[in-house]
């Protein structure tokens, strides 16, 4: 386990508390406890409070999950309701 | 900020002149040319308007011209969000039309906000909207205090993403918070397939203003085109209207306004050959006018065109010549063998040549870059030479249309033209191909007389309104010193020019020598005769003379006997005295 180390560097991108950002954020932290435990980080950026980020990932729709490690970028957006989805998006293998 | 505020304060206040309406729709200037004038002040303040068309129609261009012009010369900053190209490649593409995206940008002038969608690299799970998109705008538009937006083309959301459930409710959405955010936004959207204006009915959302662009193929040749489709509380040009893309940019041109209105003068300017001011009154042409110059092939039509430029250039005035058969150089040299010199107008800058292909572009595409050029050199004439080649990119209705429109801007611009126009067939119509010899005021025609063996150039004046003209036909000849006209032989035997005009003359230098010694000869015998009379009367005289000397001097014979018989009977009686005193006497006691 402790080579593995940091392995995803999600980003999440919401406005407000909305009901789609709340959700997104809920199933996203229990998939990752499922799948990626120890191996991941989130960030969670509010864009009501720094608009001036949104340009830099390209983000338009909300929410919208990035991930910036491991390469390439990915970009999963919605409330992430669907499992299977999200874990082929980022591209974690299930274990 | 200020500039623009007057610029629509007074755009306001005008239109509030022309109708009595107190709430007119405000418009904000979009700054390119001829656009503004056909919408009537710009598009809708405050409101989103459409662009559509085909794909390379210019909507991205006219867009970000909006957003520029608005900057540099509106003082009105602008968000340009692009979902297709990036910042850079719009900054390039717009390099060339002079425009400093970089600087602008610098200058918090203008945002570029490229929006990437990438369908691979997106994943969709479940509900989401487009709160990203909105923020981003927002804040744009917010950093640089944007007056105006560009979204361009938005429509590439339909293919990054594949809910058109949530991207429809959610445009409605931009739409509502474009307005409320009170900026003036072109959103641009592909022509879809069949009636409908965009692809993705765009149409549907924005129903303020909607303009269609259009680029059509037709013998080869294209024509941009522009049509306001509609445009909601305000009045506005219907036509399609022509529209170019040149290194500066965007111009359209409305080109429709026959009202028969215009200004005349009664100012006239020479053509250049003095003998032809002759046959025009005297005086030449009207300023403002336009004359039409047709023959067939090899006539001289250039000739007495660059003369014409030529003379207008001495004058001190400016002249602006469109060449679509020759190039500048070719004419220059061409016209350097009949003694005329237009490279040094050329240097002084009085003389401008645009030389074009006809094939170049469409007719309309002529009209504008014609358009732009008169605009920008302000020149007192025009010469086009000849537009008998504008047939080879439209019909002949097309092409008077187009001059009718074109002589009806130069005459309200006070500009006096000349075309050149080659008449196919001289015997039997004379007509130009172009009709549009009842649209000019003044027609010189140019032909051709076969006559012995050769041909010379006749001159006459067709029509010249309101002027008295020369109904003759004169001899053009063309020589190494220059043009002139010659008054053509009327004999006996019919109109002789060229060479038989001159064995004519020759033939009447002739005559006039035989004449001129038969008068002599003639002359020489009065005097004699005169002579022969003078002498033959003095010696009548003489012989009067000593007649009357004979006379007299019987006369004074005869008056010399009687003085002395008178005297003789004098004495005579005086020896009588005596007698007959004393007779006297007793007679006087009684």
């Amino acid at each position: 386990m402790e080579e593995e180390a940091i392995n995803y560097e999600l980003r999440l991108y919401v406005a407000g508390k909305t009901a789609k950002s709340v959700a997104a954020l809920a199933n996203l932290k229990k998939y990752c406890e499922e799948h990626l435990k120890g191996q991941y980080v989130i960030e969670v950026i509010d864009l009501l409070v720094q608009p001036q980020l949104a340009e830099g990932d390209q983000i338009f729709a909300i929410p919208t999950l990035v991930r910036k490690v491991p390469e390439p970028i990915r970009k999963i957006i919605g409330d992430l309701s669907n499992e299977e989805k999200v874990l082929v998006g980022l591209n974690i293998r299930p274990r | 900020m200020i500039q623009a505020d007057k610029t629509l304060f007074t755009m306001t206040n005008f239109h509030k002149q022309q109708k009595n309406n107190f709430t007119m729709l405000p418009k904000t200037p979009t700054g390119i040319t001829g656009l503004d004038e056909i919408t009537g002040g710009g598009l809708p303040k405050g409101r989103p308007s459409l662009i559509c068309g085909e794909a390379g129609c210019g909507k991205t261009l006219m867009s970000l011209e909006f957003i520029i012009r608005g900057a540099m010369e509106f003082h009105e900053p602008g968000v340009f969000m692009a979902f297709e190209e990036k910042a850079e490649e719009l900054t390039q593409n717009v390099a060339s039309l002079g425009f400093d995206l970089n600087k602008l940008q610098q200058e918090k002038l203008v945002k570029i906000d490229h929006v990437h969608i990438d369908r691979s690299e997106i994943e969709e799970t479940g509900e989401y909207d487009l709160e990203g998109l909105f923020i981003r705008l927002g804040y744009a538009i917010d950093s640089i205090g944007a007056k105006r937006v560009v979204l361009d083309t938005l429509e590439n959301l339909f293919s990054g993403l594949s809910d058109t459930a949530i991207l429809r409710a959610e445009l409605r959405r931009l739409f509502n918070f474009l307005k409320e955010k009170g900026v003036t936004a072109i959103i641009t959207g592909e022509k879809g397939d069949g009636s409908s204006l965009t692809r993705q009915g765009l149409e549907e959302y924005v129903s303020d203003c909607v303009i269609l662009l259009d680029h059509r193929v037709i013998n080869q040749i294209s024509t941009r085109r522009l049509r306001v489709v509609k445009y909601r509380g305000s009045q506005h040009g219907t036509n399609e209207y022509p529209f170019l893309i040149d290194e500066e940019g965007i111009s359209v041109l409305p080109v429709t306004s026959l009202k028969l209105e215009k200004e005349v003068s009664s100012e006239r300017v020479s053509s250049g050959i003095a003998a032809l001011d002759d046959m025009l009154g005297g005086k030449g042409f009207f300023k403002g006018s336009s004359v039409l110059v047709s023959g067939t092939a090899g006539t001289g039509k250039t000739s007495i065109a660059a003369y014409f430029a030529n003379e207008t250039c001495s004058q001190g005035k400016k002249c602006l010549y469109f060449a679509f058969e020759e190039s500048p150089k070719q004419i220059v040299r061409n016209m350097k063998s009949i003694n005329v010199d237009l490279q040094k107008h050329i240097d002084k800058g009085s003389l401008q040549f645009f030389a074009s292909r006809p094939t170049l572009y469409g007719l309309e595409m002529h009209l504008v870059a014609m358009y732009k050029m008169i605009h920008k050199f302000k020149p007192d004439a025009v010469v086009l030479d000849p537009i008998t080649n504008l047939i080879t990119v439209g019909s002949v209705s097309e092409v008077k249309s187009m001059l009718v429109r074109l002589i009806d801007f130069l005459q309200e611009m006070q500009i006096t033209v000349m075309f050149t126009a080659l008449s196919l067939n001289t015997i039997v119509s004379e007509q130009t191909d172009e009709g549009v010899s009842s649209l000019v005021d003044a027609w010189l025609l140019v032909r051709d007389i076969e006559y012995n063996g050769e041909r010379n150039r006749g001159m006459y004046i067709m029509k010249s309104r309101g002027m008295k003209h020369s109904n003759q036909v004169r001899e053009f000849i063309i020589t190494d010193k220059g043009l002139d006209l010659v008054e053509v032989y009327l004999g006996p035997e019919g109109v002789l020019t060229g060479s038989a005009r001159e064995a004519q003359k020759l033939r009447e230098k002739t005559g006039v020598a035989l004449r001129d010694f038969a008068v002599s000869r003639k002359d020489k015998e009065i005097m004699r005769k005169r002579k022969m009379l003078e002498s033959k009367i003095s010696t009548l005289q003489a012989e009067f003379e000593s007649t009357e000397e004979e006379l007299n001097k019987i006369y004074f014979e005869e008056q010399l006997k009687e003085e002395i018989i008178e005297k003789n009977r004098a004495e005579m009686t005086n020896l009588r005295k005596g007698a007959i005193d004393a007779e006297n006497q007793i007679r006087s006691k009684k």
